[in-house]
């Protein structure tokens, strides 16, 4: 399905939500509407070209706005819908998310969790698939410790699936959300230096921030040890540093990951001690941001080892703005994702 | 499917609410693109075309011209403050051209009662209730006055009132945003045909329209001029465009 937008309309400026008196100015006879092309499946970032992105960004901004004072915090739009979460991977932040996104939007939410389901006993992704199915869900929020999981599921259900983090694959609607934090802080982010430092090995937001920072025109660079970068991350759309003192100088924003020890069998790093002299986050080394530079994290923080706790509740600290605006996006995705199946009810969808 | 379409000459001036402005300009054979200057429901959100490509021949026919718009808003503005008098009324536009009318009424209406008169707009994109039949809309701006709309006389404004299925929405809207003491709605253009028991408090013109028809609104910030035009297809040969049309249901 395409959408094109409104060609006066500015989507998502990642400005403050205008007041009641500024005016939106038109521009009579201006550049084409940019075409926007929502995929079917949210499964990766990659998925999304820049109009699309930005009208997804645009659409949580409206969202924001929408639900800004309310006395009702809800919405009508996705009445009669199900959305699934379907998790076979611990979450906190990101399930509660999706399913206040979805309930925000007055959709169904059934809450599927391996532990205590007929996968412990031994069922297929395959025929837990055909029970959605069964089930008329109509969205799907899959997380998976295996990479590709969603993509796999989405052959097997005629829902939207939307990928809540696979494996060391990715994470798109966590990317979606930093970027929206970015922009509502920094404006847009054409030429912004983001520094992303960590376990980029084992990451998927990494792998999804990289893929949607550089399509919406920002340099991304990388920090990590050698041992926690992935093999061939010089074809990445980013740059690598070992150096994290001089990434930082003047950069505009740093997201600090988590270092996954569940994913972790073998020896990385010598010992925590030192990861975290050569790559934690402390204030000394905030400070080397530049002055309007954001602090992010995707959560669930190691609190001393990546990052200090001055940090992490610091006046930069921009993390739990982070948790918020994950609803707002989310809200933004299942609102595009799930509104509308005219391609389906006459064929008449470009 | 026979339908019917007054001549040009059934376009009469039917506003009981009006000061009698006669129809201004002549009816003109014309072939710009029909796309042009339409309300945003009208418009390609869906990055469809509105209509097959090529010249589509259309009699357009002034309705209002700029003058005509600028009194017509001072009419309204005064017979807002005849019905409320000293109420806190808070003036809510409906994107996107009702946010620039509700503005312009709420200069006027400060500049006529010596007071700050609180706008907002009201997206009501996702009240609608043709969601599951349309590809998504794009939404756009709400922004409701910092004292909120409680125990306020709430003027929703729009440019034209068609099925009234948007006023239904914004009704809806307004539900869960707070509770109004009273909800007023005031128009630039009635058309008609409405699907719903609706009906406008403040009208700018009564406009007698076939289904076929168009009307389209142009105010300045917008489109660079202010105009309300009534676009009605060539009968000849453009009977299965118009009857395409309806089945689309461009409403308001």
């Amino acid at each position: 399905m395409t959408v094109a937008i409104h060609p006066n309309e500015r989507a998502a400026d990642g400005s403050v939500p205008a007041g009641p008196d500024v005016a939106r100015p038109g521009s009579p006879g201006s550049v084409p509407a940019p075409v926007v092309r929502m995929p079917r499946h949210l499964l990766s970032a990659a998925d999304l070209d820049r109009p699309t992105a930005e009208h997804v960004l645009g659409t949580a901004l409206r969202i924001e706005q929408a639900m800004a004072g309310r006395e009702v915090r809800k919405l009508p739009t996705l009445r009669g819908r199900t959305v699934v979460n379907l998790f076979f991977e611990d979450s906190t932040r990101t399930r509660i998310s999706f399913e206040v996104a979805a309930k925000r939007l007055s959709a169904d939410v059934i809450n599927f969790s391996a532990k205590g389901s007929s996968v412990s006993k031994g069922e297929s992704l395959k025929d837990t698939a055909w029970t959605l199915q069964a089930m008329g869900a109509d969205a799907v929020v899959c997380r998976h410790s295996s990479s590709g999981a969603p993509q796999q599921l989405s052959a097997w259900v005629d829902g939207h699936v939307i990928n809540a983090g696979d494996g060391t694959h990715e994470h798109p609607t966590q990317a979606l959300l930093d970027a929206y934090t970015l922009r509502r802080h920094l404006g847009g982010l054409d030429g912004r230096r983001i520094v992303v430092v960590g376990d980029i090995l084992h990451s998927r937001v990494a792998r999804s921030n990289v893929l949607l920072l550089s399509t919406l025109g920002a340099q991304v660079t990388l920090v990590a040890p050698p041992t926690l970068l992935p093999v061939g991350v010089g074809s990445w759309p980013a740059q690598v540093s070992y150096d994290l003192d001089r990434s930082l100088v003047g950069a505009d924003a740093v997201m600090m990951l988590r270092v996954q020890r569940e994913r972790m069998s073998g020896g990385f790093f010598p010992t925590e001690r030192e990861y975290s002299r050569s790559y934690g986050l402390d204030v000394r080394r905030r400070d080397l941001l530049a002055p309007h530079g954001i602090v992010l994290h995707p959560g669930p923080m190691n609190r001393g080892m990546e990052i200090t706790p001055q940090v992490a509740d610091g006046e930069r600290s921009v993390i739990v703005e982070q948790v918020a605006n994950g609803v707002t996006v989310r809200m933004a995705v299942l609102y595009l994702l799930l509104s509308g199946e005219a391609d389906e009810i006459s064929g008449r969808g470009v | 499917m026979a339908r019917a379409r007054p001549a040009r000459t059934d376009i009469h001036d039917a506003d009981t609410v009006d000061d009698g402005t006669p129809l201004i300009g002549t009816p003109s054979i014309d072939g710009a693109p029909p796309g042009r200057g339409r309300r945003q429901e009208d418009s390609p959100v869906d990055g469809r075309p509105v209509e097959a490509s090529g010249p589509v021949p259309e009699i357009l026919t002034e309705i209002l011209s700029r003058s005509d718009i600028a009194r017509t808003i001072d009419r309204i503005a005064h017979q807002i403050l005849e019905r409320n008098g000293d109420r806190h009324v808070v003036l809510l536009g409906i994107p996107t051209r009702g946010v620039h009318l509700a503005r312009r009424l709420a200069n006027r209406l400060a500049a006529f009662a010596d007071r700050p008169i609180a706008v907002g707009s009201l997206d009501i994109t996702l009240y609608r209730d043709d969601l599951r039949r349309q590809p998504p809309r794009a939404l756009e701006e709400t922004s409701l006055p910092a004292g909120g709309i409680d125990d306020a006389v709430v003027v929703l404004v729009d440019d034209v009132l068609y099925s009234g299925r948007t006023v239904r929405a914004a009704l809806d809207a307004l539900r869960d945003h707070g509770r109004p003491a009273v909800v007023q709605l005031a128009v630039l253009v009635d058309r008609g045909h409405r699907q719903l028991p609706i009906r406008a408090d403040y009208v700018g013109k009564n406009i007698p329209t076939a289904f076929g028809d168009d009307v389209a609104v142009r105010l300045a910030e917008i489109d660079g001029t202010d105009s309300v035009e009534l676009a009605r297809a060539v009968p000849t040969s453009r009977d299965r465009r118009s009857s395409e049309r309806d089945g689309r249901g461009s409403e308001s």
